[in-house]
């Protein structure tokens, strides 16, 4: 690890302050120890924001929810007004590393993890995200955990965050504080994906501070979970993961949110399979057609092709559990 | 462009005479705070907001209150193996992905591995050598023995502090419960099923 400065902030101007000057924010830490422990990231000022005042989960104006980028994600999955509105969220949370992990990490730190691509972590392997313009060893190496979406000649890594893919899923919306002061990002374009770029990974400025992660109401009732396949039962990646929110009035499909990750550089919204549901009546034959469409446009790689069936197997389940037809 | 990061201490001091010199210094101070460093660590800490390569962190470790200069890239789990002579938390990965170096920092399980010293002032951590109260073993550290959980044994003072995280996080209602719950802790020795006997058991001792 190379030697940094460290500060502590308790107040967000003098936090932006230390971000605008070239700090790097702290929170959980648990990605940021760990890419520096391997030098795969070199801050050489470290801004600890953990005491900053963004503690906090409020229920929004019918029925939505405002996070704070501070709350832990232990305390977001067990927080009883997220349980009650949205459980995709605290189920995608609960399915996510370890109980040391979640009580570690925060919600706004989970949506700038960076990749868990091995490549990416291993500094003498040529990685376009870690070092552009050096190639991708991904591309021809061991990439049976890689994207099939999303994916550019520059960049095929997946997107590790579950909550993201809720929050994808949900459609929501980043808070940010910056120099020039407040302002809101819809979640589909705060995470970029690679193209030409790889090094850039969200749509966030120097100094820029994620306060709060909110989503929008939904008409309720709301029947939302989440769903992730893993090499082992517990603490991994997934290879494939669908969030579904469904609301159902008179026996037809009002409300479709569909999201997959594991597959994509970024969470995955399913456009597709959302408007294959809406007006329709749940059914075991529309939960088999509408994941139907769940891999289109998928890429595989050399190692990485049962990704595209699992994926589409992965949504119809997750599709029936939510959708209760059986 | 070198990938090498410099050596992680700047003290040449051997890992057994640093101990050796913590102790000291500990011994030394009949009720006052523990000060280690810094002539150890050979940084002089900085009073600035915005601190040097060391800073002076005061925290609690198993109730004992301390005052130690770190390097600012010092995890939690160094500062207690290497500086405070507390080798109980494991280093296995020294990544976040085995539990090994599992203790508690306000009374929430973490892994000591991913946790930088310096980020603690005023924190309390408690180990798995500050669980027995006096000759009085935790419940579970007694369930562990009653059970047999563990042929090894290196992963099983961060398999006891996960298991204490677990127990206090109320998720211990079935086997099955506690299996995910405690996932975050690997063992080698394949100990598992004896493992979540043991939570089980000090579920019920509660």
């Amino acid at each position: 690890m190379y030697p940094f400065s460290y500060t502590r902030v308790s107040d967000l101007r003098t936090a932006v302050q230390a971000g605008s000057d070239g700090g790097r924010y702290i929170a959980g830490g648990t990605t940021l120890v760990d890419l520096m422990r391997e030098t795969v990231e070199r801050p050489g000022k470290l801004v600890d924001i953990s005491a900053l005042p963004l503690r906090e989960v409020t229920a929004t104006k019918g029925g939505g929810l405002r996070i704070g980028a501070l709350m832990r994600m232990a305390e977001v999955a067990a927080h009883p007004t997220v349980r009650a509105l949205y459980a995709v969220i605290s189920q995608a949370l609960e399915l996510s590393a370890s109980a040391q992990l979640r009580n570690m990490a925060t919600i706004g730190g989970n949506i700038m993890q960076r990749t868990r691509c091995t490549y990416f972590r291993d500094v003498t392997a040529s990685c376009n995200r870690r070092e552009p313009g050096t190639g991708c060893a991904a591309r021809e190496g061991f990439n049976r955990t890689h994207a099939i979406l999303g994916t550019s000649e520059q960049c095929v890594a997946t997107h590790p965050s579950d909550v993201a893919v809720a929050f994808a899923a949900l459609e929501a919306t980043v808070h940010l504080l910056g120099p020039a002061g407040e302002r809101t990002v819809a979640f589909s374009d705060f995470l970029l994906r690679p193209d030409n770029t790889p090094q850039r990974e969200q749509s966030i400025r120097q100094g820029e501070l994620i306060t709060a992660v909110e989503v929008p109401a939904q008409p309720r009732p709301l029947r939302s979970g989440y769903v992730k396949v893993r090499d082992r039962q517990s603490y991994e990646f997934a290879l494939t993961s669908a969030a579904v929110a469904l609301h159902v009035r008179g026996g037809v499909i009002q409300v479709a949110k569909v999201a997959a990750g594991g597959v994509g550089t970024v969470p995955w919204k399913l456009s597709a399979v959302e408007q294959r549901l809406i007006g329709q009546r749940p059914s075991e034959a529309l939960w088999t057609q509408a994941a139907e469409v769940a891999a289109d446009g998928a890429q595989p790689l050399a190692h990485n092709n049962f990704k595209v069936e699992l994926l589409k197997r992965t949504v119809e389940r997750q599709l029936r559990v939510v959708g209760g037809t059986r | 462009m070198s990938t090498d990061p410099p050596a992680a201490e700047p003290s040449a001091l051997s890992r057994r005479t640093f101990v050796a010199t913590t102790v000291a210094v500990g011994g030394a101070v009949a009720a006052g705070d523990l000060v280690v460093g810094p002539s150890a660590f050979g940084a002089e800490p900085s009073t600035a907001a915005e601190t040097g390569p060391s800073t002076r962190v005061s925290l609690v470790v198993n109730g004992r209150r301390l005052t130690v200069v770190v390097d600012n890239r010092t995890s939690l789990l160094d500062l207690l193996r290497e500086h405070l002579g507390l080798t109980g938390s494991k280093k296995g990965c020294n990544a976040g992905a085995c539990g090994a170096c599992t203790v508690l920092v306000d009374g929430r399980r973490v892994n000591s591995c991913l946790t930088l010293a310096v980020r603690l002032e005023g924190a309390e951590v408690t180990t798995i050598e500050g669980l027995a109260k006096g000759e009085r073993l935790h419940p579970l550290q007694q369930a562990f023995i009653d059970q047999d959980a563990f042929q090894c044994g290196f992963c099983t003072p961060g398999q006891i502090m996960s298991g204490v995280g677990c127990l206090k996080e109320g998720r211990t209602g079935s086997a099955e419960e506690i299996r995910e719950w405690m996932s975050g802790n690997l063992c080698r020795c394949g100990c598992y099923v004896k493992i979540v006997r043991a939570v089980e058991q000090a579920a019920r001792w509660k």
